[in-house]
């Protein structure tokens, strides 16, 4: 409905014809202009072929009931209401189109006063436009059909400008988006005058939505009109209606339903032709109508043919969780051989095993789309439908994951996983206060009351280094800044004392002064917690300042996993190596380009057979393009994924690069 | 710095003071004070409308009303109360001072005051209008809120498709033609509710369903696009990294910030049914505002057309000012926003 100027650009008119002939092509499009040209049709044919049938009175056939001669009866005269139905189409769509002619030409009028009048006078006038916006069109008919009297030109009148002010708002809407482009400002400064610049450069261009809206404000209006003549206020016996036809139908609707019944059908079906071509011209002509459902309309298309319908993640093999070993005390997490799939054939997580114990911190690294992400949240089970998550382990402080949801587990993952999510802007609620958000875990999964949660709320948002935790604890989120938004979103992860934290870029929005103390509140609070960290980042440095260890993820797969410490003098998988080129440091060379890890990210739909980093690689053989080499331990606590991780340390291609 | 000099040149100042200085920097009262002027500006514009349209009426308004063959003695007697002789301003103050004291003026035709009048239809059309609007607004929430929980992610299509397309279909037609429908199938065939006319709880029935099923239609339609679009935001996945039950991160932390589009509209719908009454109750014989104004209409008697207006029109501005609050009160930050 609300119309999209997005292609404001002058249009050569043969693509513009073409634009709109598209209409015809949709289903919905052919179906309304179908019914849209039997409409007019009617409107054009039937008084021609019909007024004399119609008219012609016969009082000895008054009042019948639907019979052969007439099929839906006749009124006090006798006169045939079939054909009066028939014949009324013509003056109902005509002062309907009467009606939306007058509003919409008023309406550019008012809505274009800014730009011809100047500001003050535009401003006026665009305050009184929004008042009366304000109030529903048939309340605005009514009241100046007092104006102009009872009958069909009063309320022909009437209906006119009670559609005015909508559509003086919406040329207000269009001409102001249109007035900053650069094409106007061009002709403004080549002196073209006020009224000349509306005619012949805004107008032609905000003139396809005004189209399209006139289209539904003329089945707008005909409903209208049919109401207004309904209530006697519109055309005026011995004319006819389908509104007045409706309003003569109406009293005797026990004995002869079907007068006022046929009336009211019309009515509504020529305004559903108006209405519903001027949505298939809106759809056709790119004006955004459902922006939500689009998107998940085409990922539903695709679920369908998935029979599996659980979130929820599933054992790879049937194997008992806790029969091969018996967790030690110190693991928190422990990960094997996670798989995270969807429906359309895509796996961006592919058999991923790691463990975490406590106090320990691990970071994942690498490009977007390398799976990182959904790692942590398949791990945290946040993933939903139509993710598929299977695991053959999956196991949280002894708790196995892979066990069907319960009211337990959710209370167990409450307390004892918490989350850090990369925006603090948009990953608070907006609409509630900030201590209320973290006061809900306590409260949720810790039985604790109201108050009581308040007060552990507070306590978090102190420990997070939050001044006047009190204060804050009442403000709502628009009310923290960003780092501060990000430090109460660590409080709220740790609000029930977690036995692992998971940090999804949690300093990637951040300026650099509030990243550097985000990072060190999280490795105090891991430290206080005697708590696990999982570290998400694209950035290896900011998991070289946080971690013990780090996990180098590519396209689903851990390829390299080793201490940090050692991350520059052990590293041996290019792709890590090519990520630790790619950071500049103070001694890069400023005079040349940046360093980058040439080639683009592995498409997790398209994998290829072997090594998935070999068309980036340079070291890369015909062993690469076909076997993927499987993560190897190397026995001093590292492991790698190359077939040429011996080769990495000394090759002189990859040295370059990382000195470079 | 700066700190220490203010407060040195401000240290006589009471801590009354500053609690003001504090007020009148709190976004609510800011927003308050708007919205009164907003009120009070839109009120006037309406009340200057609802005097200057008598005067917009073409030729001698009494004499419209009573006739050409109506006395002249007569037209004079009924001009007499109405003013119409002083200067435009006089008329226009003592139509303020009349407003202000409560008065609307006598009726043309039937001598009656205008408040007796209005005062004996009004409250049939405020219970079904208020009838109407609860239906509306139960109907929606629950539909939208539960269409958009079954149908996320792309579940349940054939649902989804069902739901829009009976949406799109119900909101298209006007509550007066839905009511001849509904009479049509309900009383002529079925026989199941009284005709028309108010008489106990049967005889709402019809009417509150004509009225309230189209914006009920729409606003399902929209509340379930919004909670859509609520349950992809970065904050519903936060509510669920804190293990809430569903029900909490549905109706705690995705609906209030689905409801601001859809109470914006309610207020546009909930205008549009005070005047969609006017012709349900030509439906259905209702005994309330409707039919007399229509025919305080029909008869040109002003001074009740003008109390229906000003009424209409206050039920308007209400409404809308009912629903800035509630947007206020469900996002804080509207508070901030100028207009």
């Amino acid at each position: 409905m609300a119309a999209n100027p997005t292609d404001a650009r002058p249009a050569p008119g043969h693509q513009m014809a073409s634009r709109w002939a598209a209409v015809l092509r949709t289903p919905l499009g052919a179906a309304a202009a179908a019914l849209l040209a039997l409409v007019l049709l009617l409107a054009i044919l039937a008084p021609v072929l019909w007024t004399r049938r119609a008219n012609a009175i016969d009082v000895g056939a008054s009042l019948e009931g639907p019979s052969s001669a007439h099929w839906l009866g006749t009124n006090t005269l006798g006169q045939d209401v079939f054909y009066q139905v028939l014949v009324a189409t013509r003056l109902s769509v005509q002062l309907a189109l009467a009606a939306t002619a007058i509003g919409v030409a008023t309406g550019l009028i008012l809505g274009a006063a800014p730009l011809v009048l100047g500001a003050r006078a535009g401003r006026v006038v665009t305050a009184v436009v929004n008042l009366a916006v304000a109030f529903p069109p048939l309340l605005l008919a009514l009241f100046f059909a007092v104006i102009f009297g009872v009958g069909e030109v009063g309320a022909l009148l009437a209906m006119g400008f009670a559609t005015a002010p909508t559509f003086a708002r919406l040329t207000r809407t269009l001409v102001a988006r249109i007035a900053g482009l650069d094409y106007i400002a061009a002709a403004r400064l080549a002196g073209v005058g006020r009224i000349r610049l509306l005619t012949r450069h805004v107008l032609p261009n905000i003139g396809e939505p005004l189209i399209v809206n006139a289209t539904t404000a003329a089945g707008t209006a005909l409903l209208s009109f049919a109401g207004l003549s309904f209530l006697g206020l519109g055309v005026q016996p011995p004319d006819y209606d389908w509104g007045l036809l409706l309003a003569n139908g109406l009293d005797a609707i026990y004995t002869r339903p079907a007068a006022a019944v046929a009336p009211a059908a019309a009515v509504v079906l020529a305004g559903s032709a108006f209405n519903l071509f001027g949505e298939a011209l809106a759809l056709s002509l790119g004006v955004p109508e459902v922006p939500a459902a689009a998107g998940a309309r085409g990922r539903g298309r695709r679920r369908r043919n998935d029979v599996a319908r659980t979130a929820g993640p599933e054992r790879v093999r049937g194997d008992d969780p806790g029969r091969a070993d018996q967790p030690d005390d110190r693991e928190v997490l422990l990960v094997e051989d996670l798989w995270v799939s969807f429906p359309d054939g895509s796996t961006p997580v592919r058999g991923v095993s790691f463990a975490l114990g406590r106090g320990e911190s691990v970071g994942v690294v690498g490009e977007s789309g390398s799976g990182k992400t959904l790692t942590a949240l398949a791990v945290a089970r946040l993933l939903e439908e139509p993710a598929r998550v299977r695991a053959r382990r999956l196991r949280l402080a002894g708790q196995d994951l892979l066990a069907a949801a319960s009211r337990a587990q959710r209370h167990f993952l409450g307390t004892s996983a918490g989350m850090v999510f990369q925006d603090p802007m948009t990953a608070f609620n907006p609409v509630k206060r900030v201590g209320r958000q973290l006061a809900e875990v306590a409260a949720e999964h810790q039985g604790m009351r109201q108050r009581q949660a308040m007060a552990r709320a507070v306590q978090r948002l102190r420990e997070v280094r939050i001044p006047a935790p009190e204060r804050r604890a009442r403000q709502f989120p628009h009310e923290l800044s960003g780092g501060m938004r990000q430090r109460a979103m660590i409080g709220m992860a740790v609000m029930g004392s977690p036995a692992l934290i998971i940090a999804d870029e949690p300093t990637t929005a951040l300026d650099i002064i509030a990243q550097r103390q985000v990072l060190r509140l999280l490795k105090s609070i891991q430290a206080e917690g005697d708590a696990a960290l999982l570290f998400i980042s694209h950035d290896i440095t900011v998991v070289g300042q946080v971690c013990d260890r780090v996990l180098v993820m590519y396209a689903g797969r851990i390829v390299e996993n080793l201490p940090t410490a050692e991350l520059l003098s052990h590293a041996r998988h290019p792709y890590t190596q090519a990520l630790l080129a790619a950071v500049p440091s103070m001694a890069t060379d400023r005079t040349r380009p940046l360093a980058v890890v040439p080639g683009r990210p592995a498409d997790p739909a398209r994998l290829p057979a072997g090594c998935a980093f070999a068309p980036r690689c340079p070291l890369a053989d015909t062993r690469c393009a076909s076997l993927d080499p499987p993560l190897t331990a190397d026995g001093e606590g590292r492991q790698v994924a190359c077939w040429h991780a011996d080769r990495v340390a000394a090759d002189p291609v990859l040295a370059v690069n990382r000195d470079g | 710095m700066t700190g220490s000099v203010t407060s040195l040149v401000s240290g006589p100042l009471t801590a009354g003071a500053r609690r003001l200085a504090a007020l009148t920097d709190s976004p609510w009262l800011r927003f308050a004070a708007r919205r009164l002027g907003q009120l009070l500006v839109s009120t006037l514009a309406l009340v200057t409308a609802s005097f200057l349209m008598i005067h917009l009426v073409p030729g001698d308004p009494v004499r419209a009303a009573l006739g050409t063959t109506a006395p002249q003695s007569l037209v004079n007697a009924r001009r007499a109360p109405l003013g119409l002789d002083d200067p435009l301003w006089l008329q226009y103050a003592h139509y303020l001072r009349d407003l202000l004291s409560g008065q609307l003026g006598t009726s043309i035709t039937s001598g009656l005051p205008v408040s007796q009048v209005i005062g004996a239809r009004l409250p049939a059309t405020l219970e079904l209008a208020g009838c109407a609007f609860a239906v509306a607004v139960v109907l929606s929430v629950t539909l939208g809120l539960a269409m958009a929980v079954v149908t996320r992610g792309g579940r349940h299509r054939g649902a989804e498709l069902t739901f829009t397309s009976a949406s799109v279909v119900l909101a298209a037609i006007p509550g007066f033609l839905l009511g001849v429908g509904l009479v049509y199938v309900f009383s002529v065939h079925l026989g199941w509710t009284p005709l028309a006319e108010k008489s106990g709880f049967r005889s709402f029935v019809l009417p509150v369903v004509s009225l309230a099923i189209g914006p009920a239609a729409v606003m399902a339609r929209v509340l379930r696009l919004e909670m859509l679009a609520a349950l992809q935001t970065d904050y519903v996945r936060t509510a669920r990294a804190k293990r809430l039950p569903g029900w909490r991160i549905h109706l705690v932390h995705a609906l209030p910030n689905a409801l601001t589009a859809t109470v914006t509209l309610c207020g546009l719908l909930l205008s549009g049914l005070v005047a969609g009454s006017v012709l349900v109750e030509n439906v259905f014989a209702w005994p309330g505002l409707g039919a007399v104004a229509v025919q305080s209409i029909l008869d040109k008697d002003y001074p009740v057309v003008q109390g229906i207006v000003l009424l209409y029109g206050a039920g308007v501005l209400l409404v809308n000012l009912v629903v800035d609050v509630t947007l206020a009160l469900l996002d804080p930050r509207s508070t901030i926003r100028e207009s």
